[in-house]
C-alpha cells in the first residue's frame, strides 16, 4: 500500500476543536465532515487538497476530545495519511480503528515542509520526500495493530476472527 | 516487576497474573459508555458487524448530553437514533431529557462506576472515574462498538507517573487549580499515554469532588488516565451511590514510575489557563493586566457538581453580575440541579442576574446556550480553551475554578473572590 500526494503542514498540539468543530457534530455523514475538515486553522484547506494529500503535523496531533468525527472527516476530505511526531492516544486510537493509516516519524515531522511531495511506503515503513530527495524510515506498528490495520478495521477484525 | 495500580487493574480484567507497560492486551470490560454524538456513529458501526446483539445490556450507559434538549432537527435525530437502538436491546442505562446529566458527573452519581472497574467511553473525559480507583479512559466510536458488542477492548498497558500530593490547599483552591497547575507544569502532552497515579497525604485534603475535577483533566495533560487510591472519603462515596460490588487495588511498591511530581497543595494558588491550552497557565497573582470578561459559563462533567455550585453561590450571594457579562450556570445532574434548588442557591443565582440552565454540555464544547461572537472571551469551569471551542475563532476561553469565574462575573474582568 502507498500514498503519494502533497503535504499540508501544521503544527504542535493540532487538536479534535479545529479539526472538526464541534458545531458541525450534529452530523456524522463522513462527506459533511469532510466539508468542514480543519475550517478552524486553515479555511482553504477543504478546498486545496485532493485525493491521496498528506496531513503531517508536530507533537501530539488529534489532542483533545474523543470524537471518531476527527479522523473521518480527514479521511473523507481525501487525505491517505497522517505524519507527525507523536499523536494523542485516543486520536492514534480511532485511526487504526476506522483505518486511516498514521505514522508517527519526528524526524520526517520535523523536516518535511508545506507544499512538498511525499511518497509514503506503508509495508516498508518508508517516507520519501520527493521536493528535498530525503528518505525516512517511520516507527513500523505493533503486529497487533497490524492485523487491524490489514483487516481493514476493527469491526471487519471482529468479524474476521468470529467472536 | 512491580505493578502500578493501573496496571494492575487492567492485569486482572485480562486474566493475567501480570503485565507489564507497552505490552498490548485484550481485556473485559465493565462498563461501555457513549453520548448522543458518539453513540449514533457507534450504533452505524454496529450494523456492519456479524454480532447481533449487545454483550450485556446492564453494562452500557447511554449518555444523551451534549446537545440535550434537542438544539436542532439534526441532534434530534441523533438522539431518536440512539433512543431507538437502546429499547431494541433493552440497556438499562439509558439517560434522556428527565433523568440525564452530563456523563462524567451522572456515572459515579447513579453508581455505574465503582473502584477496581475497568471502564471505556465514547468521550474524552470518561477518565473522571478514576477519582474512585476505576481504570477509565477515553476511546471512539469503533472501540465503543466494539465493545457494546463483544465486551471487550484493546489496550496498550501504559506506563505511570506518580504525582505525590501532601499539604492541605488555601480557601479557594480547588480541585481545579490542582489539576490546572499539574497542566501547566507538564503540558498538554507531558502525561501521553501515561497513567497518572496520585498518592499521597494530600489526598485526604481533596474533596471527592476536587477528584473528579483532577482525574477528569488527565486528558488534558495527553494521559490515558488519572487514578486515585481507593481511601475513606472514596469508600463513603461509594457505599452511598453504589450496591455494584468493587475491589480496591493498590500499586506494589516497588511499582516502577517513569517520573515523580510533587505537588504541595498548601503553596498553590488559583490558577487560570488562558487561551488557547490548558498548559497556558498562570496563577491568578501573576495576572497583572486587566482581562476583561463578556461570558463566565459555570457547569460542565468538570466544574458542574454541588460543591462547585455553593462555592459560586458563596461568592455572589447579595452581589450582582456584571452589567456586562452573561453569567451561566449549569447544574451537571438533575439531582445537583435539585439539591441546588432545596439549598436555595438557583435563587442566589437568578438574584445576582445569572442564568440557570437544565444539565447540558451546551457552552463546554461551543455546541448552544452560550456561544461566543468575534473577539468575546469566557472566563469557564470548562475543561478546553482550544480555538474556537466555545465559539467564533478569535473568541477566548479562559479556563479556572468556579470561584474565579464567580467572581469574574462580579468585576467583569478575570478576579480572584479576595478581591470583591
Ligand atoms: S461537559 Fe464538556 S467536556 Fe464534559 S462531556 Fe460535555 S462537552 Fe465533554
Amino acid at each position: 500500500m502507498n500514498a503519494h500526494g502533497t503535504v499540508f503542514k501544521f503544527g504542535d498540539n493540532i487538536d479534535t476543536d479545529v479539526i472538526i468543530p464541534a458545531r458541525y457534530l450534529n452530523s456524522s455523514d463522513p462527506k459533511e465532515l469532510a466539508g468542514h475538515c480543519m475550517e478552524d486553522i486553515d479555511k482553504t484547506f477543504v478546498k486545496r487538497v485532493k485525493t491521496g494529500d498528506i496531513i503531517v503535523g508536530r507533537k501530539n496531533f488529534g489532542c483533545g476530545s474523543s470524537r471518531e468525527h476527527a479522523p473521518i472527516a480527514i479521511k473523507a476530505a481525501g487525505v491517505n495519511c497522517v505524519i507527525a511526531e507523536t499523536f494523542a492516544r485516543i486520536f492514534f486510537r480511532n485511526s487504526i480503528n476506522i483505518g486511516l493509516p498514521i505514522l508517527e516519524c519526528p524526524q520526517a515531522a520535523e523536516e518535511i515542509a508545506d507544499g512538498d511531495d511525499v511518497e509514503v511506503d506503508f509495508d516498508a515503513g518508508i517516507i520519501t520526500d520527493h521536493t528535498t530527495g530525503k528518505t525516512y524510515k517511520a516507527q513500523p506498528f505493533p503486529p497487533f495493530m497490524q492485523k487491524i490495520i490489514s483487516s481493514g478495521g476493527l469491526i471487519n477484525y471482529i468479524n474476521s476472527s468470529g467472536e | 516487576m512491580g505493578m502500578t495500580m493501573s496496571q494492575k487493574i487492567l492485569a486482572a480484567h485480562a486474566g493475567l497474573d501480570s503485565v507489564v507497560a507497552g505490552q498490548l492486551i485484550e481485556a473485559d470490560l465493565d462498563m461501555v459508555l457513549g453520548n448522543d454524538i458518539t453513540s449514533p456513529v457507534a450504533i452505524h458501526e454496529m450494523d456492519k458487524m456479524s454480532v447481533k446483539t449487545v454483550f450485556d445490556k446492564d453494562k452500557i450507559a447511554l449518555v444523551m448530553d451534549h446537545f440535550i434538549p434537542n438544539k436542532d432537527i439534526k441532534s434530534a435525530e441523533h438522539c431518536k437514533c440512539v433512543r431507538e437502538f437502546a429499547k431494541k436491546y433493552d440497556v438499562t442505562n439509558y439517560f434522556d431529557v428527565g433523568q440525564m446529566g452530563i456523563e462524567h458527573a451522572l456515572l459515579p452519581e447513579k453508581g455505574l462506576a465503582a473502584a477496581g472497574d475497568l471502564i471505556i467511553g465514547a468521550d474524552s473525559h470518561t477518565c473522571t472515574y478514576g477519582a474512585l480507583g476505576a481504570f477509565s479512559t477515553g476511546v471512539g466510536s469503533t472501540d465503543m462498538a466494539a465493545g457494546m458488542a463483544t465486551g471487550r477492548a484493546w489496550f496498550k498497558v501504559p506506563s505511570a507517573i506518580r504525582v505525590n500530593v501532601t499539604g492541605k490547599p488555601g480557601k479557594y483552591v480547588s480541585g481545579k487549580d490542582v489539576i490546572l497547575h499539574l497542566i501547566g507544569k507538564i503540558g498538554v502532552d507531558g502525561a501521553l499515554y501515561k497513567s497518572l497515579e496520585f498518592t499521597g497525604d494530600g489526598i485526604a485534603n481533596l474533596t471527592m469532588d476536587d477528584r473528579f475535577t483532577i482525574a477528569n483533566m488527565a486528558i488534558e495533560a495527553g494521559a490515558k488516565n488519572g487514578i486515585f487510591p481507593v481511601d475513606e472519603a472514596a469508600q463513603e462515596y461509594l457505599k452511598e451511590h453504589t450496591s455494584k460490588e468493587y475491589k480496591v487495588y493498590t500499586a506494589d511498591a516497588d511499582a516502577v514510575y517513569e517520573q515523580e511530581i510533587h505537588i504541595d497543595l498548601s503553596t498553590l494558588e488559583s490558577t487560570v489557563a488562558f487561551p488557547h491550552l490548558p498548559s497556558n497557565t498562570k496563577t491568578i497573582s501573576e495576572i497583572k493586566e486587566d482581562v476583561k470578561v463578556d461570558q463566565a459559563v459555570i457547569g460542565s462533567c468538570t466544574n458542574g457538581r454541588i460543591s462547585d455550585l455553593r462555592i459560586a453561590a458563596e461568592i455572589l450571594k447579595g452581589r450582582k453580575v456584571a452589567k456586562d457579562v452573561r453569567c451561566i450556570v449549569i447544574p451537571a445532574t438533575q439531582a445537583i440541579y435539585l439539591q441546588a434548588m432545596e439549598e436555595g442557591l438557583l435563587k442566589i443565582f437568578i438574584e445576582a442576574g445569572a442564568v440557570v440552565s437544565t444539565p447540558t454540555c451546551g457552552p463546554c464544547l461551543g455546541g448552544y446556550m452560550g456561544i461566543l461572537a468575534a473577539n468575546e472571551r469566557c472566563i469557564s469551569t470548562t475543561n478546553r480553551n482550544f480555538v474556537g471551542r466555545m465559539g467564533d475563532v478569535t473568541s477566548e476561553v479562559y479556563l479556572a475554578s468556579p470561584a474565579i469565574a464567580a467572581a469574574s462575573a462580579v468585576t467583569g474582568k478575570i478576579s480572584s473572590p479576595e478581591e470583591l
